[in-house]
């Protein structure tokens, strides 16, 4: 195996972090996006382009427990809207319209009386979006709050990027086999030293770079 | 079934362009309208109903069966064909999200007797894909729609530079095209071209307020934030966004053509500045 882009992405599986520390990234942008805005819920959703739908990938409020993981299709309804559109939303049933719930149900995990939808844009794609679920009744939206919304959005994609990439790392690196594992074991492992020890770990690589390249 | 042609301009349907302009040729460019000395929102649109004028909406298709909505022109669902062809069906569908029947519902509450006409760019297989967006834009300036109100945009750079041949070539053929700007930091299309009329929201309550922006690339503000509207299923839903700011300032175009179908787009824009309520205009 000596396909050059494999072995950096064995390298970059190596020392760019786990799943569950990217995940756990993305969990503390929706509670922190739930908590500014006061609101019941927030999730991400992410597009699975093979499949064309959507999945939860952080949850926090209602449906937490239930949702993370499950699916819709992206084509249509509010977030498939945002999504394609790159354009973000807010809706409020401010009338209590019973009707409004089915679809809404089914992007949600339970019924809302109002969502707020942001896409999430890096570079010249979108990656998913993120809802935030039921604000506080008594108050109007304004447009302060859009802008806050956009913010959250930004950051929420650039961490996306982080766990696709990283996702696409691992990917590689579990059909490269053992021999690119051996390079994100030597890439983990050089990373972890301290001080000292990680430096003459380098000084050693590269004197193994240079005499491999000659 | 409706196949169209995706390179299809045939300049020479068009009328010769005046690229010159010798001495004795100064009828050719008489306006059709006496110009008022100074512009006022009562010349420019007061009694207008939107009659004689066709406004497309360029979205997740209409749903007519909504009483706010009503009998539409047309309605087509755009997708793409084998050998990459734009193809146009009649849409069966209606709306799949609910957000091109809100559109719509204001362009109806604004302008009651405009002509509203559907051309659906999203749903299934339809995520992202510039081509069906890029194909529907085709088919609107194709269909030689007076204000085609495009709530949504693309941030796929390879499709920029196709998108603002588009957009100039509406401008050229007396189509205005309304889109929403993009309030996140990111570079999307067309909204930012500057044939096209670019869109933000302000929170007045309001729906025929709206502010010219000296600061481009945003050029309007209009009515975004709260707006009741209508929605898939018979509901009506609050809303806010830049998406729904647009059908304002279309509705408000759609206005402006019917008591003046004489309006090229740059006078359409023009009269637009010189009404705004921070300019002129709300006085």
């Amino acid at each position: 195996m000596t396909d050059q882009p494999d072995l950096r992405a064995a390298v970059a599986a190596g020392v760019v972090g786990s799943e569950e520390s990217h995940r756990a990234l993305l969990n503390a942008i929706v509670e922190v996006a739930r908590s500014i805005f006061g609101a019941k819920a927030s999730s991400i959703l992410l597009l699975d382009e093979a499949t064309e739908e959507l999945v939860f990938e952080a949850v926090v409020g209602e449906g937490e427990d239930t949702l993370l993981g499950t699916r819709f299709p992206a084509g249509t309804g509010i977030a498939g809207w945002v999504l394609a559109t790159r354009t973000p939303l807010v809706i409020e049933d401010v009338h209590n319209d019973p009707r409004w719930s089915r679809d809404v149900a089914e992007e949600t995990g339970y019924v809302p009386k109002g969502l707020m939808a942001a896409p999430l844009l890096h570079e010249d794609g979108a990656l998913g979006v993120l809802s935030v679920l039921d604000r506080p009744e008594q108050s109007l939206f304004s447009l302060q709050e859009m802008e806050l919304l956009g913010l959250f959005a930004y950051q929420a994609a650039i961490a996306v990027d982080l766990l696709l990439k990283a996702r696409e790392a691992e990917r590689l690196l579990d059909e490269g086999g053992g021999e690119v594992e051996v390079v994100a074991r030597l890439a983990t492992a050089v990373n972890a030293l301290e001080d000292e020890q990680r430096e003459a770990g380098f000084e050693l690589l590269d004197h193994l770079a240079r005499t491999l390249g000659k | 079934m409706q196949d169209v042609d995706a390179h299809s301009w045939d300049a020479s349907k068009a009328a010769l362009p005046a690229w010159s302009l010798p001495k004795d040729a100064l009828e050719t460019i008489a306006l059709a309208t006496q110009w008022p000395e100074r512009v006022t929102r009562e010349w420019a649109f007061e009694g207008a109903t939107g009659k004689g004028v066709r406004v497309c909406i360029l979205d997740s298709g209409v749903d007519p069966s909504h009483p706010s909505v009503g009998e539409l022109e047309s309605a087509v669902a755009i997708s793409i064909g084998d050998d990459e062809e734009v193809v146009a069906t009649d849409d069966t569908e209606g709306d799949v999200s609910g957000h091109g029947t809100a559109c719509a519902g204001i362009v109806r509450q604004l302008a009651p007797e405009a002509s509203i006409s559907s051309v659906r760019v999203l749903g299934a297989n339809f995520t992202g894909s510039g081509n069906v967006l890029l194909g529907g834009l085709r088919y609107a300036i194709e269909q030689g729609f007076d204000v085609i109100n495009m709530s949504l945009s693309t941030t796929k750079k390879p499709f920029a530079s196709i998108l603002h041949e588009l957009a100039d070539s509406a401008y050229f053929r007396r189509t205005v095209l309304v889109a929403s700007a993009h309030n996140m930091p990111v570079e999307s299309y067309p909204w930012r071209f500057s044939s096209v009329i670019s869109v933000g929201s302000h929170e007045e309550p309001d729906p025929l307020a709206f502010f010219y922006n000296p600061s481009p690339p945003v050029e309007f503000f209009g009515r975004g934030v709260n707006v009741e509207v209508p929605w898939v299923g018979g509901r009506t839903l609050t809303v806010s966004g830049n998406s729904f700011a647009t059908p304002h300032i279309s509705s408000i175009c759609a206005l402006l053509l019917s008591k003046h179908p004489e309006l090229t787009p740059f006078q359409l824009k023009s009269v637009l500045y010189l009404t705004a309520n921070n300019v002129g205009g709300g006085t």
